[in-house]
Parts: structure tokens; C-alpha cells; sequence
């Protein structure tokens, strides 16, 4: 980023630096949170903020670090403004760093304006309810965790799981039925290794996506702090392109984990009171800043949509990241390791998956009449197999009666035909709804009890003929 | 008029502070933030600022407003959605667009429009604080009852009928010599409770609709209640239900650092839903409060209290309250961040000391009141918060510290939740002490109740005994009547506490229609207990198409349901005993 035109001030030496965090006589005019350029000893020069200001002192926060040494002549000079992102319509098609500067090679950008990388609350009252039903082209996610413009849903995934392959594939499929609009994707790395990272821009440079795509990279190597800014800049983009050039914007965050960690380490480095694990206690707040970014306004063409990924630490769903990141988000999809093991892809764990804004995308006219019952009954149909597979694991499939084997076989069926499907194979939301019902002509018709008695006569196979 | 000595996140100190109140409000900077004093030291006062304060600079001047943060109260409320501080959202969005900046200022009341004012006392008349001087038809709900501001009293010298702002006088009391002039608004700290006469306990059933709690675990009118559960498990849906169907004069909803997309998709809603009893659109009861989470952390302290004014000040006028919270977690967490700005000694969690009593300071201004003035009347607030536990997990201190307060618990179950049983309230570790506070309205309306409700709540707490068994030998091991104590509970579960938000005849369950439904269950465990009794075999009990029907009973919409359980229970009582298939 550029802000050699916006210096407005200099100076002052510095007293103390611990860590992260230096402390210098108070400077007058700095404003809180202000951006800052710390010029070392030694000539070299590193971007800070001002985390605390003072008439006794300013603290400023050092991207990168400092050590005591390097204070001996150093200087602050103040840039006069907060974190920005200049943006313009050829944002499109670029690559840049965790602190907004091409990386790619490419020409200069000449900004129509600055964006600040915070962003502004949306009025809630102004919100237009998320009701767009995205088709995937993944039985498990549109049939039973449907995903909505504007909606905010992460993939809660665990290290070695095919995150990136199924979010690779919803980038691929994802089309909103009968409609010819402006779309976008962001796209942000976040701490990622160099692999993950490439993995992605190959995909998107193969599919010719990345004409459409506006990438911000930090990987594994490069500075744990800017991780604080890379899902905040990416987002920032999205909402130029979401409200000004009034596109329909697909943003993936990768890795969150990494992000809540530079947070943690931040957060120690301010010595300050931490909450659980460690994690800090505003980490709620600082992460639903980001996601409720998320969202369509009444009046407006344009959405964003976010698909944050995460790794569960231990895979533990209860581990604050996922548990913080469940109560802010709507919905999440939760990969097993159970259904991995099993060969099973996408595996994807339907109980512990939710789709919270799903209802309101969902149904005649957007996806199809039966699809609420669908959904309630394969859920029920399901969780009666799997507590029946966990009791026969104890007593044998043979001790239980008729009616429980029925049961007992629709779960594996369940996995091995819904769920399950081709890296490649995109199923429309019919071929997802009937897939279900073809595993419902195997129940007992008299336990549909959660179907429409008329959705029964219309879409059980055997009346169908 | 002071300066800004620091500023590190929302807690600002200013300086040259002298003869400034602790809580008073003051405005921080050149856009003229809303802040209050938390404390006092020398000539430095300490403020949380309730608005984002990035871009504030040292020096900036600090302004005393002379008083405490407050709610208008008046004409407009009814309908009207608010930010965490009664700042007006619409009017908000019209005056700056789609994004909130700081500073922006929007009155709560509407100050140019006309409301019509009919008096209830005339000129000559003796009146004091609390009497009702005349009404306001503000929706076709609500009769909004213009009440003497507290403090004030002597003799009505005028009093006008006609239309009028909630700025312009409306009746002048003369008291002594001395002329007040009364108009439509009042204000009120929003921090200290509401008088009133006289406290009683909390009585009579709070309809909601939802058949667990209205049949199972009843909430009383003027209760508190509190809704634990992890994310997911449906703590903001029942905040919702309760809000639109509770049969209650007005509701209040208090979004509270929780999501912008599910406060959008509440508004919406009520401005298509009916109340089922009038039949009027739901927003003609309700006030909302939306403070998301992605609004400045402190306002969602002063949210809370903000909301709970609003239904003291309608309580008074001789209404039924209900106001939910969701989440008094993000309150809590607040108050965290606050605390732990000021440096000051951590609690458990890092959660200031007086977490506790500022919770019960909330939650003990329900309550079922004789109404300060004439007339005589009653007026209660009910409170429902949704508590959002990390990890699920209830031994934190904000649900802990909740439970102490509470009278109803609503214990959310991860697991239900997961296999989409909904509403996921557990049977097992809810429970409700208004029982006995509702037994005369349900003696009233439906004799059998305590009778049928402990009958049901046995069988599942008896199904709960059995599933153990069942893990180790397997469901066909089990003699008959066990088999068939866990279909009735089963039924219990799916077909009676089982309950859509979506589905549009069961998202309202009128109690009459919720105990029918549940002794229609009961009825088959009789009758199918002698079919045992008396030779029949489990699978002919399974197979009975009065299984099914019995499972379709949700679908019966409320008016017709009498008729339709009748012809089910003669149905019943022909195929279960005499064994004869109904076709
Ligand atoms: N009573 C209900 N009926 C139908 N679905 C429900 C009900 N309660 C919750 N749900 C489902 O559970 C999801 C999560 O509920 P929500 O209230 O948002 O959870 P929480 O606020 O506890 O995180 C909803 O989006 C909805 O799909
Ligand atoms: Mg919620």
C-alpha cells in the first residue's frame, strides 16, 4: 500500500519495546488505532498501530516485532489514517499480500478510493433476509444444509480432511438457478502452506475462475501478524465489489484457525486477561466483526457471502475456535473422520452440519415443494440407523427385530448413496431430492410420518411410474 | 467540559472532569460519542464509550451531558427498532444509508408525528404520579395509557383532547402555585427499576403456543426464565416463537450481540405473521432492540436495560410483558471486556465480580405488580434470556450464576438438537417452579392436566430408565409392556413435544389442543395396555393404524381440533378394543 501522500506526521523517540509492543512518549494528534511507520536504529522500517494512546504515552502495536536493541534512534512517523485498502474495478484477476500489496507482478493500481479494512456495522433493520438458494451440486450440503446468498457458513474440518477438495468443488459447481448476474470470488490464505495455497489458484486458473477472483496471500511463512488484516482486507474487497460494482461475492477464508492463533499470540503479547485456552475474551466479537460482513441489503443488487475453513484442533468441536465461530456463523459443515475412514466423500457429518438460513432458500418455487420433508425425514430415518448401529455394535445385528434392520441397512445406504458422491459429479437439487426418496421405498411407507401425505403419492418411486 | 487524556478500546479517560457524576452521560470527541462515566478519580473521569472510538485523538473535548443514560418513553415505541442505545435503526438508515457510523444521533420517538390524545381525567381533577391522564390508540394492539410522570402531582388546570406530538403539552398540573406541563413523552434512567404499589407473586399461565412449555413446563406471567444451549440448538428460534405468539399485550425482542441476518429475518417475519387470537400483523405488539455482534460491545449492556424500561414503563400502564434476550452471554461478555479494560480484579473466566448481582439486577425486575395511580390495575414483565454456554457446556459462570436467579429452566440438548428433534428442551433436566402458579388457570381451562402431565413426564422419565437396559440386551429382549412404554414414550417425544417453528398450523399449539393431543396419547397407552393384558402381541399394537394417526394429529388446525380428536378417540376405542381394523 501506498500512503506516501498521506503522512501528516513525525517523530518522537522510543522508550520501551516489549515484544510487539513499543511504548513512546505520548504523540500529539496520533489517533487510536492509527497506522504507523516504526523506522529502527538500523534504517529498517516496519508498519505499526496504536493500540493505546495517552497524554503519558502511546503504545504501538509493531508487525513483526521489535527487540530493545533496535530502539536507539528509532523513530515513529504517523500516517494519519487507519488501515485501508485502496480498491478499484481491476481488483479482479489480482493477487495481493496479507497487507494489501500486489503480488503478483502486475501493473499499479490507480485507486478510486480507500477503503477501511474494519468496515461498518450493516444496520440490521436494513438487512434483507439471505433467501437465494445456491445450488452446490452436493447432496449433503443442498439437500440437508442448504446454503443461501449472504449467508455465512464455514466448513469445521480436522487436519488431513479433504476441506479444500469440497470447498475446491463448491467454487466449481455453485450456480443460483435461472440467473445471468455478476459474480465474484474472494479468495484469502491465510497462514496456509505454500501447497494449500497453490492447490487453490491452480484449480481457479484451470477452471478460468481466477479472471473473477481477487486473492489475498499470507502463507505459513510470512508474517504471523498480517494475519490479523489478510480475512479483513479480503473482506473489504468483497464489500466493494458486493456494494459498488453490485456483484453477488463468494468469499473463502483458509485456514480461521490460523487467524484466532495470530489473535491468541497478540493477545499474550498485550498481556492481557486471557479466557479460555488461552484465546482472547473478545475473540467473539472480533470474529463476528468479520463474518457479519456477510449479507444482502434491501434495495441493493449485490451480496457476500462468506465459506470460512477451519481445522478443528484435536478435532474437537467444543475447542474455542469452532465453538466461537459456531455462534456467530449460520450453520456449519462438520467433516468426520468416521466417514473419511470409510472412503466415504464428501465426508460430511449431516448431524452435527447445520444450515440455519436454509429454510428461507428452500421450497416451491426455489427448490422444490418436498424438500422440507425430505430433509426432516431423511434426518430421522438416519439417526434411528445410526442409534441402532450403535446398540448392535453391543448386542449384534442379529438381536434386533425386522423393522430395526430395515433401519440398521437405510444408514449405510444413506452414506453410501446420498452422501457419497464423485469429486466431479454435480447433482441438481431434483437428483438430490429423489436420491433421497429412492432410499425412502425402502422404509416402511406408514413411517413417513414427516412427509405430506401428497408428496408421498407424487414422489415415492413406486407411484411414480 | 473536559479533554481526552487516553483512549484504549472503549474505555476513555478524560481529564478536567470536575463536579462529573458517576454514570452520567457524557459525548466524547468532535463527533460527539456516546459515552458513560464508570468512575471517578480526581479530576479524571473514566468512560466506556458505547460507540466505536477508532480514529479518537488526545485532547479531543469531552462533553457532560448533566444526566444518566435514559429511555424515552411515549407514543412510537410500539413497532420501532432500536440499536442498543434507542437509537431509532429506520430512521438511522434513511439519514445515513445502509452502514452505521458512529456518532449518528436518531431521537427514539418520532418528534413530528401527530398522536391522537383522548382524556380520562378533566380539568379540577386530583391526580399523581402513575394515574392515567388519558390514552393514544397507537396500533390497533395497543392503547398506549399516558401516565403522570413519577414525582408529580396536584390538579389538573387543562387538559386538551386532539392531535399532538409527544412534544407539545397535552395537560398542565398545578401543584402549590407552581404549573408543570404534561405532554405524551417522559424519560426514565434506564438503570433503576420502575416503582410500583405493591409486588405479588407471578400467577396465571404465560400462553406461548409451544406445547413443552405450556404443558410440560409452564411459564407463569411475571416469571424468569432462562433458555441454556450451544450453538445450534435452538436458543434464538424459541426466543423467537415466545416473541411472536405469548399471548401477551406486547413483546419486546432483544437481539444482544447476536446475528444481523437473524434479526432481518425476525422483522420480516413479523411483518407477514398474524397473531392468532386478533388476527392483526405480530409487529403491532412487539418492540425490537438489535444490537448485533458486530455493533460496539458496550451499548449491548445498556441494551438489556434499555429493553427492560420499555416493559416496566407498558407494565405500568396495566399490561402483560414479555421480553427476551438473546444472549445474556454476550452481555456478560461485555461487561468482561469492560472489566477487564478497568484493570480490575477477574472472577472466574476473567468475568468481573459483580457479574452475578448485575444479572439478578436484570432478571428481578420481572414481576407481576400492582401499578402505581388510578385506576387500580396489574400489570406484569415476563423474561425469557437465552444463555450461550461455551461448549455446551452448563458449568460455566454465566449460566450458573443465571440459575440462581431463575424460576424456569428451558436445558437445551445438544444431542436432540443434532438429530433434529425440536424443540431440543430436554425432559429430563428442565423444569419449572411455576407449576403451582399456573394450576388454577389449567384447572380452569383443562381439569385433567396435573394428572396427565405427571403421567406423561413418568413414562419418559421411566423410557430414560429402560434405554440403558436396552443398550446392553437390545429392544427385543424387553417384556411387552416395556416394548410398549417405550412406543408411548416414543409417541410422547415425536408426536406430542415434537414441535416444527415452520410448520405453519403447528408453530402455534393452543393449550386446549396441546392437552387433548397429549391425553389422545395417554388414551392409546390405556387401551393397548388391557389389548396386552388380554393376549394381543405387540406387532398387532405396532401395525394399528391409530399409530399413525395419532402421529398426524399435529396437522389439525387449533379450531377444528375438538371435532377431529373426538371421532379419533371413538376410532381408537373401536379398532384397540375390539381389535377391528377402521378402514
Ligand atoms: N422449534 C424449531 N423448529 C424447527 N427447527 C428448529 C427449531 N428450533 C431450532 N430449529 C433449527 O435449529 C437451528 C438452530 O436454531 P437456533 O435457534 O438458531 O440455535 P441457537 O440460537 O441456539 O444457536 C435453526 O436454524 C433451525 O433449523
Ligand atoms: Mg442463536
Amino acid at each position: 500500500m501506498d500512503f506516501s501522500s498521506l503522512y501528516v506526521k513525525e517523530g518522537r523517540a522510543i522508550s520501551k519495546a516489549k515484544g510487539a509492543l513499543l511504548i513512546a512518549e505520548s504523540i500529539p494528534g496520533i489517533q487510536f488505532n492509527e497506522m504507523v511507520d516504526v523506522r529502527l536504529g538500523n534504517g529498517e522500517v516496519k508498519s505499526g498501530q496504536a493500540i493505546d494512546i495517552s497524554e503519558d504515552a502511546t503504545i504501538v502495536e509493531v508487525f513483526g516485532g521489535v527487540s530493545e536493541v533496535d530502539l536507539v534512534g528509532s523513530t515513529i512517523r504517523c500516517k494519519g489514517e487507519t488501515l485501508k485498502l485502496p480498491v478499484s474495478n481491476d481488483i479482479l484477476g489480482r493477487i495481493f499480500n496479507g497487507m494489501g500489496e500486489p503480488i503478483d507482478g502486475g501493473p499499479r493500481l490507480i485507486p478510486e478510493d480507500y477503503l477501511d479494512i474494519n468496515g461498518e456495522p450493516m444496520n440490521p433493520a436494513l438487512r434483507e433476509p439471505p433467501a437465494e438458494f445456491i445450488e452446490t451440486g452436493i447432496s449433503a450440503i443442498d439437500g440437508l444444509n442448504a446454503l443461501v446468498r449472504g449467508q455465512k457458513l464455514p466448513i469445521f474440518s480436522g487436519s488431513g480432511l479433504p476441506h479444500n477438495r469440497i470447498v475446491a468443488q463448491v467454487i466449481r459447481q455453485a450456480t443460483v438457478k435461472g440467473k445471468e448476474e455478476r459474480f465474484a470470488l474472494v479468495f484469502a490464505a491465510i497462514g496456509i502452506s505454500y501447497d494449500d495455497a497453490s492447490f487453490f489458484m491452480r484449480d481457479l486458473e484451470r477452471t478460468g475462475a481466477l479472471e473473477r477472483t481477487v486473492a489475498f496471500i499470507n502463507t505459513a511463512s510470512d508474517p504471523v501478524i498480517e494475519r490479523i488484516s489478510t480475512p479483513r482486507l479480503a473482506l473489504t474487497a468483497a464489500e466493494y465489489l458486493a456494494w459498488k460494482q453490485h456483484m453477488h461475492v463468494l468469499v473463502i477464508l483458509t485456514d480461521m484457525t490460523n487467524y484466532c492463533e495470530a489473535l491468541r499470540e497478540l493477545s499474550s503479547m498485550r498481556e492481557e486477561i486471557p479466557s479460555r485456552r488461552g484465546y482472547p475474551g473478545y475473540m467473539y466479537t472480533d470474529l463476528a466483526t468479520m463474518y457479519e460482513r456477510a449479507g444482502r441489503i434491501s434495495g441493493k443488487e449485490g451480496s457476500v457471502t462468506i465459506m470460512p475453513i477451519l481445522t478443528m484442533p484435536d478435532d474437537d468441536i467444543t475447542h474455542p475456535i469452532p465453538d466461537l465461530t459456531g455462534y456467530i456463523t449460520e450453520g456449519q459443515i462438520v467433516l468426520s473422520r468416521n466417514l473419511e475412514r470409510k472412503g466415504i466423500y464428501p465426508p460430511i457429518d449431516v448431524f452435527l452440519s447445520l444450515s440455519r438460513m436454509m429454510k428461507e432458500g428452500i421450497g416451491p418455487g426455489k427448490t422444490r415443494e418436498d424438500h422440507n420433508n425430505v430433509f426432516m425425514q431423511s434426518y430421522a430415518a438416519y439417526a434411528e440407523g445410526c442409534y441402532l448401529r450403535e446398540i448392535s455394535t453391543i448386542i449384534g445385528a442379529e438381536a434386533l427385530g425386522e423393522r430395526d434392520k430395515i433401519y440398521l441397512t437405510a444408514a449405510d445406504e444413506f452414506e453410501r448413496r446420498f452422501i457419497s458422491q464423485g469429486e466431479s459429479e454435480k447433482r441438481t437439487v431434483e437428483n438430490t431430492l429423489d436420491t433421497a426418496w429412492g432410499l425412502f421405498s425402502a422404509l416402511p411407507e406408514e413411517d413417513l410420518k414427516l412427509i405430506k401425505e401428497d408428496f408421498i403419492k407424487k414422489y415415492l418411486p413406486k407411484y411414480r411410474k | 467540559m473536559g479533554k481526552i487524556w487516553r483512549v484504549s478500546g472503549p474505555l476513555v479517560i478524560a481529564d478536567d472532569m470536575k463536579g462529573a457524576q458517576v454514570y452520567e452521560v457524557v459525548e466524547i470527541g468532535e463527533e460527539g460519542l456516546v459515552g458513560e462515566i464508570v468512575g471517578l478519580e480526581g479530576t479524571k473521569a473514566i468512560i466506556q464509550a458505547h460507540e466505536d472510538t477508532l480514529g479518537l485523538k488526545v485532547g479531543e473535548v469531552v462533553r457532560g451531558m448533566g444526566r444518566v443514560l435514559s429511555a424515552e418513553l411515549g407514543p412510537g415505541l410500539v413497532g420501532s427498532i432500536y440499536d442498543g442505545l434507542q437509537k431509532s435503526l429506520l430512521t438511522l438508515g434513511e439519514n445515513i444509508g445502509p452502514f452505521i457510523k458512529r456518532g449518528a444521533k436518531a431521537s427514539a420517538l418520532p418528534r413530528n408525528k401527530k398522536w391522537q390524545f383522548t382524556p380520562k381525567v378533566k380539568a379540577g381533577d386530583a391526580v399523581s404520579q402513575g394515574d392515567i391522564i388519558g390514552t393514544v390508540p397507537e396500533t390497533n394492539l395497543v392503547e398506549h395509557r399516558i401516565m403522570v410522570p413519577l414525582g408529580i402531582k396536584g390538579k389538573i388546570k387543562e387538559i386538551r383532547q386532539g392531535d399532538y406530538t409527544v412534544e407539545e403539552p397535552v395537560a398542565w398540573v398545578e401543584y402549590n402555585g407552581e404549573v408543570k406541563e404534561l405532554t405524551l413523552m417522559q424519560e426514565w434512567p434506564v438503570r433503576k427499576p420502575r416503582p410500583y404499589k405493591q409486588r405479588s407473586d407471578p400467577s396465571g399461565l404465560l400462553t406461548t403456543g409451544m406445547r413443552i412449555l405450556d404443558y410440560m413446563f409452564p411459564l407463569a406471567l411475571g416469571g424468569k426464565a432462562s433458555i441454556p444451549g450451544g450453538f445450534g440448538t435452538g436458543k434464538t428460534v424459541a426466543l423467537q416463537q415466545l416473541a411472536r405468539w405469548a399471548q401477551t399485550h406486547l413483546n419486546i425482542y432483544v437481539g444482544c450481540g447476536e446475528r444481523g441476518n437473524e434479526m432481518a429475518d425476525v422483522l420480516s417475519s413479523f411483518r407477514e405473521l398474524k397473531d392468532p387470537n386478533t388476527g392483526r400483523l405480530l409487529q403491532e405488539k412487539e418492540i425490537f432492540i438489535a444490537n448485533t455482534s458486530n455493533m460496539p460491545v458496550v451499548a449491548r449492556e445498556a441494551s438489556i436495560f434499555v429493553g427492560i424500561t420499555m416493559a416496566e414503563y407498558f407494565r405500568d400502564m396495566g399490561y402483560d410483558i414479555l421480553l427476551v434476550a438473546d444472549s445474556t452471554s454476550r452481555w456478560a461478555e461485555a461487561m468482561r471486556e469492560m472489566s477487564g479494560r478497568l484493570e480490575e480484579m477477574p472472577g472466574e473466566e476473567g468475568f468481573p465480580s459483580y457479574m452475578g448481582s448485575r444479572l439478578s439486577s436484570f432478571y428481578e425486575r420481572a414481576g407481576m405488580v400492582k401499578c402505581l395511580g388510578s385506576p387500580e390495575r396489574e400489570g406484569s414483565v415476563t423474561v425469557a434470556g437465552a444463555v450461550s454456554p461455551p461448549g455446551a457446556d452448563f458449568s460455566e459462570p454465566v449460566t450458573q450464576n443465571t440459575l440462581r436467579i431463575i424460576d424456569a429452566l428451558y436445558a437445551l440438548d445438544v444431542s436432540l438438537a443434532n438429530k433434529r428433534h425440536f424443540p431440543a428442551i430436554s425432559w429430563l433436566t428442565s423444569y419449572s417452579l411455576y407449576v403451582d402458579a399456573v394450576k388454577d388457570w389449567w384447572n380452569e381451562h383443562d381439569p385433567g392436566w396435573e394428572h396427565t402431565r405427571a403421567g406423561a413426564l413418568r413414562i419418559l422419565q421411566q423410557e430414560a430408565e429402560l434405554e440403558e437396559i436396552v443398550r446392553l440386551v437390545g429392544p427385543e429382549a424387553l417384556p411387552e409392556g416395556d416394548k410398549l412404554l417405550l412406543l408411548t414414550a416414543r409417541m410422547i417425544r415425536e408426536d406430542f413435544l415434537q414441535q416444527s417453528a415452520y410448520n405453519e398450523v403447528d408453530t402455534y399449539c393452543a393449550p386446549a389442543k396441546a392437552g387433548l393431543m397429549l391425553k389422545t396419547i395417554m388414551k392409546f397407552y390405556e387401551l393397548t395396555q388391557e389389548m396386552l393384558n388380554s393376549g394381543a402381541g405387540m406387532e398387532s399394537i405396532r401395525s394399528s393404524a391409530m399409530v399413525y394417526r395419532i402421529s398426524r394429529m399435529k396437522d389439525i388446525p387449533n379450531e377444528d381440533f375438538e371435532q377431529k380428536v373426538k371421532e379419533l378417540w371413538s376410532e381408537m376405542e373401536q379398532s384397540l378394543v375390539t381389535g377391528k381394523r377402521v378402514p
